[in-house]
């Protein structure tokens, strides 16, 4: 019987722990190390970066973080997946083959970078060929933003991925390639699933959806049983050892920090689910009501039982466009009566915004300390309270009534009611807001590319 | 009397009791995912935390409507609670834009348990 394979979380998100990786390929044995860089609104970041430079659209810290594991990951033989590439994966392909051939690596390092998501050159020709790309929320055409679009990238799925491992990479660069992908493919590469085995593809989707948030599936952000979670100054992230029947453990290296429970995966498991029944994929659809979750071991789960479900005949797009601006600015009031202070403030400064015929399209109060997350829920406040946090923010189409807004804070220090402070940051920053737009495309409009490049 | 009865038979505890949880965003769209505790506690949130209930709780504090899923396989809910995020995504000016939170907000609430249960 084949030996399961054990593929490990290096980063959860972009701006995860830089330590992470090199501790997953250092601190024991792993095969493959998985790490994913993009949410919704990453692709539109690297898209603003590659339209100041062409060399740029991914995720330039992906380098130096692969400068410092090439040698431990060709010496050890383990096989990197990265959806580091943005917008620009050839780009970072090419600054990640230098940094291999100045470390000595030539020959050692096959770079297999996958392109065919973005959908930007083609968005005229997808819709004069009678694809409107509807917004999944709202129902509304593209054509209603069509000159705000900033990015547009297509989720590919894992089947890129396995032809690059097929032919010989070890270090795999993407765009925009789903978080459960980069898990999936090194399974059905090493197995040789069939690519209508459901149950196989829900399988490593499942263990995709586990490890793709880092730490937050070994003890990072867990709920249960927080303050007993040995560690957390060196959490070990999580390592799938998945097993060819579809069946896997998750687990970390031995001698690390937080910790792997029944609990601590269920959580994961929750994380942004929508309908359980169908957790829909570019290459399956996984039924989470029927992952079954069992102890087996210390820091050690095993998961089994996930049935999937023929993949749908379409992709998702995931479409940004600047949608207009907002700013966001924040008072200290202390003792007494803090939290009448910032009201009083909060009025105050609505007063004056009204008189300037300022109108924006959202205009929001938090009181800090009282009801900014929990809203009505957390109940009447402690009219002792230290201090509370005076949050005030506004968001409109046009960028000249959020800069006002901005200029109209600090005045309330001098201006308003007592015992105020933390303006030490200055005026609050005016940020475009570049928005999402969730669509569907048919799977034959899609041909995702596959190149190998040597060191 | 009968009323001052089957009030002693049970008593009020908040779900952090009985469960724990976790939630994320999809759009404006916050989920929590509502994990019993211990596996006699499912039955209990099942029948409880309806997801009337939980629109009930979120009001004022959510502007749409709430759809509650079942995983019995790992004793929990899934509620999805719509126009909770202030637009969503970048949109959101809350503090709480990616609704890392309502997790917890979902805990505050008080549902009834057998008296003899052992929370």
């Amino acid at each position: 019987m084949k030996r399961p394979i054990r593929i490990a979380s290096g980063q959860g998100f972009w701006g995860d722990w830089l330590d992470a990786p090199m501790r997953q390929v250092e601190a024991g044995p792993i095969d493959y190390l998985m790490m994913d860089y993009l949410a919704e609104v990453t692709m539109s970041i690297m898209q603003k970066q590659r339209s100041r430079n062409p060399e740029l659209g991914y995720a330039k810290d992906f380098v130096p973080l692969m400068r410092r594991l090439l040698p431990a990951i060709v010496r050890k033989g383990v096989r990197v997946t990265a959806n580091a590439g943005g917008v620009n994966p050839m780009a970072c392909a090419h600054a990640v083959l230098s940094e291999a051939r100045e470390a000595d690596l030539s020959g050692k390092v096959a770079v297999g970078v996958v392109t065919g998501d973005d959908l930007l050159p083609r968005l005229d020709e997808l819709l004069a060929g009678g694809y409107r790309l509807d917004n999944l929320d709202t129902g509304e055409p593209l054509t209603s933003v069509l000159d705000a679009v900033q990015s547009a990238n297509v989720y590919l799925g894992a089947w890129p991925l396995v032809d690059a491992l097929a032919r010989g990479a070890n270090v795999l660069i993407t765009g925009r390639v789903t978080d459960t992908g980069l898990t999936l493919a090194p399974m059905i590469h090493e197995f040789g699933w069939a690519q209508d085995d459901w149950d196989r593809m829900a399988a490593g989707t499942v263990a995709g959806h586990i490890i793709e948030c880092g730490a937050q599936c070994s003890g990072g952000n867990c709920m249960y049983g927080w303050e007993r979670i040995p560690n957390l100054d060196d959490p070990g992230y999580p390592i799938i050892e998945a097993h060819p029947d579809g069946t896997f453990a998750v687990t970390k290296h031995e001698g690390t920090g937080g910790r792997v429970s029944v609990q601590s995966v269920t959580e994961q498991l929750l994380y942004e689910m929508g309908d359980p029944t169908e957790y829909i994929t570019p290459d399956c659809i996984a039924d989470f009501t029927t992952i079954a979750v069992k102890r087996a071991g210390k820091d050690r789960v095993g998961v089994s039982g996930i049935r999937g479900r023929a993949a749908t005949d379409s992709l998702k797009v995931s479409i940004s466009y600047s949608y207009g601006y907002k700013a966001v600015g924040t008072l200290v009031y202390a003792w007494p009566d803090a939290v009448k202070k910032a009201r009083a403030a909060d009025k105050i400064l609505r007063a004056r915004l009204d008189r300037l015929g300022l109108v924006f399209d959202e205009f929001m109060t938090e009181i800090v300390g009282v009801d900014a997350t929990h809203g009505r829920l957390a109940g009447p406040p402690d009219p002792e309270i230290a201090e509370v946090q005076l949050r005030v923010g506004v968001r409109a189409r046009e960028r000249p009534s959020v800069e006002r807004f901005s200029r109209e804070i600090a005045p309330l220090i001098l201006n308003g009611p007592p015992g105020v402070t933390g303006f030490a940051s200055g005026r609050p920053k005016v940020e475009e807001i570049v928005a999402y737009w969730p669509a569907l495309i048919p799977k034959s409009e899609i041909h995702p590319k596959v190149e190998i490049l040597e060191a | 009397m009968t009323s001052k009865k089957s009030r002693k038979a049970t008593k009020k505890v908040r779900l952090l009791e009985l469960a724990h949880a976790r939630s994320g965003d999809k759009g404006d769209t916050a989920n929590v995912g509502l994990i019993a505790l211990k596996a006699e506690y499912y039955p209990i949130l099942k029948r409880q935390v309806t997801a009337a209930r939980v629109a009930k709780h979120f009001r004022g504090v959510i502007e749409g409507g709430v759809e509650r899923f079942e995983l019995p396989n790992l004793r929990a809910l899934n509620f999805l609670l719509h126009g909770a995020l202030g637009g969503g995504g970048t949109l959101s000016l809350k503090t709480d834009a990616q609704g890392k939170v309502f997790s917890s907000a979902l805990l505050r609430m008080q549902i009834d348990v057998p008296r003899s249960l052992h929370v």
